[in-house]
């Protein structure tokens, strides 16, 4: 077995498991996302949510999975079908290529690459595509008129995402998220994680993330009351679940950057408990919650609001903070705390 | 396996380019354009470049491609006769594609490799160093001056394309957030005992 697992076809066996069991988690995690998701929200509501398939509704999402399935696909008769039934693939597919690179624990991680951080922020910046494709190619007003909505609104929030970012690419010296975790196991712990120093661009980013994945209260391209369900208008069955799941992972996603980039990954809160995967996915799950609660507690922004906030407060602020932390870090202002070169290795 | 990578991303790279050029959709056209420059990406890092690529995907696919989607998607174009007047243009653009090609063929023909290129291609960086660390040695240290000039380039634009388009028209509604916030229920609703029957 040890031999095998050496030649070109065991490497090729490994990766390839490899591959499987993060996706395996991504999709597991989903089903649970989504259940959770609708709890939260029923329980903010005063309802009970999924309660019927399984015990307190556990296995809803397999239930509502098999149904999307086995429903037939409907496309629009003056609809461009290649391009329809590419949207939500690619939606899918790109939610799921970034998981490539984000670290589970120590050695955890598919591909531990130099650029992850760019690479995560690439692929990100891909996924406007399944929703400007839906939208145009389902050829009707609604969902077109959804799709340029979500163009201007990621491309904006993907302006500060990135300059919140680099401020803590500047703390790190690095861009691989090993070494951003590293950085950040100091002596003090819970308190020496990067969202003390960074503590504004903590709420930005998380504000952006909402934007950035089309969650209320800014999911402006799906709004119902305006736009019916935006680009998701014309699709049914298999390629709606794609499009739902493709956002559901991404929002996870992000939940798992924002752990990554602030709160220490797989770090342990507590001294003397040991660092682990566990806390990571703890972290993921928490921040998946804060999404969930901060869906059901805001009212819908409008959207020339959505856009000054984007590009009048979070852009100017998250630059004027790129440049503190450049100030920071060379000058070794704050006892140091923002720039931990050292310890990034 | 580095081979296969190669010719994929190159094919990629071909049949996204041809069919920029052929497709009769002009949204299909940068679709395929999105393809081609994934592919360039894919090649770049091949090359060991990884930080030139994820660039080129943040930049021309995440944001001027989607400007192109948008603006392309916007038109609206008469295919046919879009087809037609090309018909009439097409001997005299192939005609000038021809004498660029025969140019480029009687300068290119004539070109000889020196012994000491061979060793000038591909400088090797220093060892130890990620490509990104290097690039940004070069730009802030080696060349600090010509990367400020581009920078003003961009600004000088940016300011250009603002001049361009800012119209101050007094007969639009203006949003003013701060004066939205500070609104008061009293200034803002006015509450009436209204009859049945009678209306205000």
């Amino acid at each position: 077995m040890g031999e095998f697992l050496i030649t070109p076809v065991g490497t090729l066996v490994i990766i390839i498991a490899q591959c499987l069991a993060v996706l395996g988690f991504v999709m597991i995690s989903l089903l649970f996302l989504v259940y959770g998701d609708r709890k939260v929200w029923a329980a903010v509501q005063m309802r009970r949510g999924p309660n019927v398939v399984g015990v307190f509704g556990i296995l809803q999402s397999v239930a509502d999975a098999l149904k999307y399935v086995t429903k037939e696909v409907v496309i629009p008769a003056g609809a461009d079908r290649t391009v329809f039934l590419l949207a939500p693939m690619m939606s899918f597919v790109l939610a799921v290529l970034a998981w490539a690179v984000i670290p589970f624990d120590e050695t955890w991680v598919l591909s531990n690459i130099n650029v992850a951080i760019l690479y995560v922020f690439a692929i990100s910046s891909l996924e406007v595509y399944g929703v400007i494709m839906g939208g145009w190619a389902s050829n009707s007003k609604y969902p077109f008129l959804g799709s340029l909505r979500s163009a201007a609104q990621m491309i904006s929030y993907e302006v500060s995402i990135g300059l919140i970012i680099i401020g803590v690419i500047i703390s790190t010296g690095s861009m691989n998220f090993g070494s951003i975790v590293y950085a950040q196991d100091t002596s003090a712990h819970f308190f020496g994680w990067y969202w003390l120093p960074h503590l504004p661009m903590v709420f930005l980013f998380f504000i952006s993330a909402l934007a950035e994945t089309n969650r209320p209260p800014f999911d402006l391209p799906e709004a119902e009351s305006e736009l019916v369900a935006g680009y998701q208008v014309e699709y049914s069955s298999t390629p709606f679940l794609l499009f739902m799941a493709g956002e559901y992972i991404a929002i996870f996603l992000m939940c798992a950057l924002t752990t990554l980039l602030f709160f220490g990954g797989w770090l342990s809160p507590i001294p003397g408990l040991p660092d682990g995967a566990l806390w990571m996915v703890a972290k993921m799950a928490f921040f998946f919650f804060l999404f969930a609660m901060v869906k059901a507690i805001t009212p819908r922004y409008r959207y020339d609001q959505l856009m000054r906030l984007g590009w009048k407060v979070f852009l100017p602020f998250s630059l004027v903070w790129v440049v503190f932390v450049a100030f920071a870090a060379k000058f070794d202002w704050f006892w140091g705390i923002y720039a931990r070169w050292p310890l990034a290795g | 396996m580095m081979a296969f990578a190669f010719y994929l991303f190159a094919l990629g790279v071909i049949a996204g380019g041809l069919f920029t050029v052929i497709a009769r959709n002009p949204v299909h056209s940068v679709l395929w354009l999105i393809l081609a420059f994934l592919s360039a990406a894919g090649l770049f890092v091949l090359l060991g470049a990884e930080f030139v690529a994820m660039l080129l995907i943040i930049v021309y696919v995440g944001a001027v491609a989607v400007l192109f989607l948008f603006v392309v998607m916007m038109l609206d174009i008469d295919f046919s006769a879009l087809r037609a007047q090309m018909a009439r243009t097409m001997p005299l653009a192939l005609l000038i594609g021809l004498v660029i090609l025969m140019q480029l063929a009687l300068a290119f023909g004539a070109w000889t490799e020196s012994e000491l290129a061979a060793g000038q291609i591909a400088q090797p960086m220093v060892p130890g160093i990620h490509n990104t660390q290097a690039l940004g040695m070069i730009l802030y240290d080696q060349y600090f001056l010509l990367f400020q000039l581009a920078g003003l380039i961009l600004l000088v634009a940016m300011i250009g394309a603002i001049v361009l388009t800012l119209r101050h028209r007094s007969d639009v509604k203006r949003q003013d957030v701060l004066a939205q916030m500070y609104r008061d229920p009293k200034k803002a609703m006015e509450l009436r005992d209204v009859k049945p029957g009678q209306g205000l």
